[in-house]
């Protein structure tokens, strides 16, 4: 026999999965929250977002080439993505280089300096956006009023501001609720905020698109929208002058695109279904005792930014139950 | 709802193409080469030197110890050479050459396919029947029959599971035997229950192969002894920890063998061939080979006798497909790679699987995205991104508290890491570290 056989080691078969399927299917899964925020704030959105995927793909190219002296990767898709959620996290009207500053500390710093895909402890978009919030407090909390809205007012509050400065004043929650917008706006987005986070509808069709691909599972979403309904809820039922009603929390500023996209990067969240209840435990409480105690009026980032951080000790502690095994 | 096992699982493409083609007899081939080693444990002692002349179920190679299987020929003729040729594993391994005349089967061996049902009960008769037999684990494992029907002192069997969950993509050869040849299949697990003295026999078959289960439970329909239980497709539900899990619910502890929970395993084939041997007095010499692959014309199961080149079984199912890039011994999940044809069929055979050029060649692997797939698939609760990483770094006390040695080498993670990453070959050579550190412990 004249041919030569190839030979490996089992098994022969493999899925068709692949990590760029994965990055894409995301991507794709952000694609109605995309259009929705074109929609309500016009081509400042189109201009942002372009922006951000341009110079994330940009910076990576660059630094993967120039500085870390390997085959550039961008077309993995990890880097298009990591430009969509830091859009998606910065108000539409950002000026356009504070958005490409974000980027290169998103990438560069996030992602980059650890090693690149896969060696990030921390959700690359989500440093590149806390990293502008503290770094320009102004530009990154001016919200834009939509491009349909009847008014002359150039920017306004988003409802978890209005809610953090009345709560402040000391009005009472029944007091406040006719500023905020109805549970129908907040569910289909009408309302003021980062530009793609706006939606909680259209941010649960991506995910029910994800699960259907099965790109992620249920367990971090659930377990953290989950938590902050429980420990909102709580507060509420304590003191409803002082705490507004759960539903308003999981319907307002990052809640869905926090828990169904960014503390579901998988380079950053635990192994186990066990460990990723505890880690959105984790960011559940965190974001309401931000959200009703802190200083700002939203929480999510850094919330799933300090679990990022515990994710390497909930893998060692949090083992899958093994086949045969005591515990 | 279908029985499983719980934790981990995939579904690879089933690609059974050769599900509905009978069982053939395949001809006899010119000459075979026989390995001493077919099974796990010592090698057999070859009896036979160059010259002799043998007959088909001769005995030619004896057990080497108490774990290790006798040999017998498979054909008539004369003993051309004792001596080393390359196998299925790519090393070369003894065994005896012999050149076929005829075919002339030993005067103790029934040759017509009546069926005898009864059988002598008595356990210590059976197991000799067996172990003179040379009858190892048909499933792949090959581990000696024998020893498996006697329980160490301290641990009783209390059911027997027949394994005819054949998990593996493309192979049928256990489901034809199913199909064709239920009756014997039955016998022989009465003759097991009997040699074990236990009182309850399950199969587990998985439910792709409705017609078998169908088959089987009408000739058990009034034996309440013997109960079929379907099973819901998922791999590896062959492996003998998750199929005891599916059907019973319990879990061997790790590091423990099937009998810490009562149970004996073996397979479809296993069971035929025990049928063949206690009451036929056939010897271990031929077995149910499944030739296939997507670009092979005549996907086929074949009756092989043990020794014969893969290469004739390749020109029985229509010839080596011009694309032809890869050719494995056994299923596309577990089985070997081999680099020729001229390697044999062995008592572990259970399949020929022709891979076409483009199926062949592993992707480029990239970084680990951390998505937990692994961890989600391991059939066995590992962690196999962690025990990679630690095999590449040779953290081997990391990989001993990590459970490597409990890895079954299904195959599971690196069939589905997205990123190709080769998982179970560093996890393979990170057991086999640790086994030897293990091992230089004990002594």
């Amino acid at each position: 026999m004249s041919k030569l056989l190839t030979i490996s080691p089992s098994p022969h078969v493999h899925t068709s999965e692949s990590v760029n399927k994965i990055m894409y299917r995301v991507i794709l899964a952000l694609v109605p929250a995309l259009v929705w925020s074109v929609f309500m704030f016009g081509l400042d959105a189109v201009r942002v977002t372009l922006l951000a995927v341009v110079a994330c793909m940009g910076f990576e190219y660059l630094i993967q080439r120039f500085m870390m002296k390997e085959e550039p990767k961008i077309t993995d898709g990890s880097a298009a993505l990591t430009g969509i959620l830091l859009a998606f996290n910065v108000p539409a009207s950002i000026p356009s280089w504070i958005i490409i500053i974000g980027a290169l500390v998103a990438v560069g710093v996030g992602k980059l300096s650890f090693g690149g895909l896969g060696n990030n402890p921390f959700n690359p978009a989500l440093v590149g956006r806390v990293f502008l919030l503290i770094s320009f407090p102004v530009q990154m909390t001016s919200w834009p009023v939509g491009i349909h809205a009847q008014t002359d007012a150039v920017t306004t509050a988003t409802p978890l501001a209005i809610l953090k400065e009345g709560v402040k004043a000391g009005q009472p929650i029944a007091d406040l609720m006719h500023k905020l917008p109805s549970s129908i706006d907040l569910l289909y987005g009408n309302i003021a905020g980062s530009m793609g986070e706006i939606s909680a509808a259209l941010l649960i069709l991506g995910f029910a698109y994800m699960l259907w691909k099965q790109v992620i599972t249920w367990h971090i979403p659930v377990f953290v929208l989950g938590t902050i309904f429980m420990f909102q809820g709580g507060l509420f039922l304590l003191n409803p002058y002082k705490f507004i009603e759960p539903v308003f929390h999981l319907l307002t500023g990052g809640a869905m695109l926090g828990a169904i996209y960014m503390a579901t990067d998988m380079v950053t969240s635990p192994m186990t279904h066990k460990g990723q209840f505890v880690y959105a435990l984790g960011i559940g409480v965190i974001t309401v005792l931000i959200r009703n105690f802190g200083a700002y009026p939203e929480g999510i980032s850094f919330a799933i930014l300090i679990m990022n951080g515990f994710t390497p000790l909930i893998n060692v502690y949090l083992k899958p139950k093994r086949f045969g095994g005591k515990n | 709802m279908l029985k499983t096992f719980k934790i981990g699982g995939v579904h690879p493409a089933e690609n059974k193409f050769s599900a509905d083609k009978a069982i053939e007899k395949l001809a006899l081939p010119k000459s075979v080469f026989i390995p001493v080693a077919q099974h796990i444990g010592a090698p057999a002692q070859a009896l036979v030197k160059k010259g002799d002349q043998v007959k088909v179920g001769q005995i030619i190679a004896q057990a080497g110890g108490f774990v290790s299987a006798n040999i017998h020929s498979s054909v008539s003729g004369t003993v051309k050479k004792v001596d080393l040729a390359t196998d299925a594993s790519g090393y070369p391994k003894q065994g005896i050459f012999i050149d076929v005349e005829g075919d002339e089967w030993e005067d103790t061996i029934i040759t017509d396919d009546k069926l005898i049902e009864k059988f002598d009960t008595d356990s210590k008769t059976i197991i000799d029947k067996i172990n003179a037999a040379g009858i190892v684990g048909l499933g792949g494992a090959t581990f000696p029959t024998h020893v498996k029907l006697m329980p160490p002192p301290g641990s009783k069997a209390e059911m027997l599971i027949i394994n005819g969950v054949e998990c593996e993509p493309y192979l049928t050869a256990d489901h034809r035997l199913m199909l064709e040849k239920g009756q014997e299949i039955l016998v022989g697990t009465r003759i097991l229950m009997a040699a074990l003295g236990v009182n309850k026999a399950y199969i587990g078959i998985e439910n792709n192969k409705k017609d078998a289960i169908g088959r089987l439970k009408e000739l058990t329909a009034s034996e309440s002894s013997i109960e079929i239980v379907p099973l819901k497709v998922k791999y590896p539900q062959g492996g003998e920890k998750q199929l005891i899990k599916a059907v019973t619910g319990r879990e061997v502890p790790s590091g423990a063998l099937p009998i810490a929970v009562g149970a004996v395993v073996s397979n479809v084939g296993t069971a035929f061939a025990v049928y063949e041997a206690v009451q036929k007095n056939k010897p271990l010499i031929e077995r149910v080979v499944t030739v296939t692959g997507k670009s092979v014309s005549k996907p086929s199961n074949f009756m092989v006798r043990v020794g014969t080149p893969v290469n004739e079984l390749i020109d029985a199912a229509g010839g080596l497909p011009e694309d032809t890039g890869k050719v494995i011994s056994g299923g596309p999940m577990m089985g070997k790679a081999i680099a020729s044809l001229d390697v044999p069929v062995t008592k572990g055979t259970s399949g020929i699987l022709i891979m076409p050029d483009q199926d062949a060649k592993r992707k480029t692997s990239q970084n680990c995205i951390r998505c937990g797939r692994c961890v989600t698939v391991c059939p066995m609760g590992l962690e196999p991104f962690l025990l990679m990483t630690v095999s590449e770094r040779q953290i081997w006390d990391r990989a001993e508290s990590d459970c490597i040695m409990d890895c079954i080498e299904c195959g599971s993670c690196s069939f589905t890491c997205p990123a190709d990453r080769p998982l179970l070959d560093y996890i393979r050579l990170g057991k086999g570290k640790v086994g030897q550190i293990i091992r230089s412990r004990k002594k």
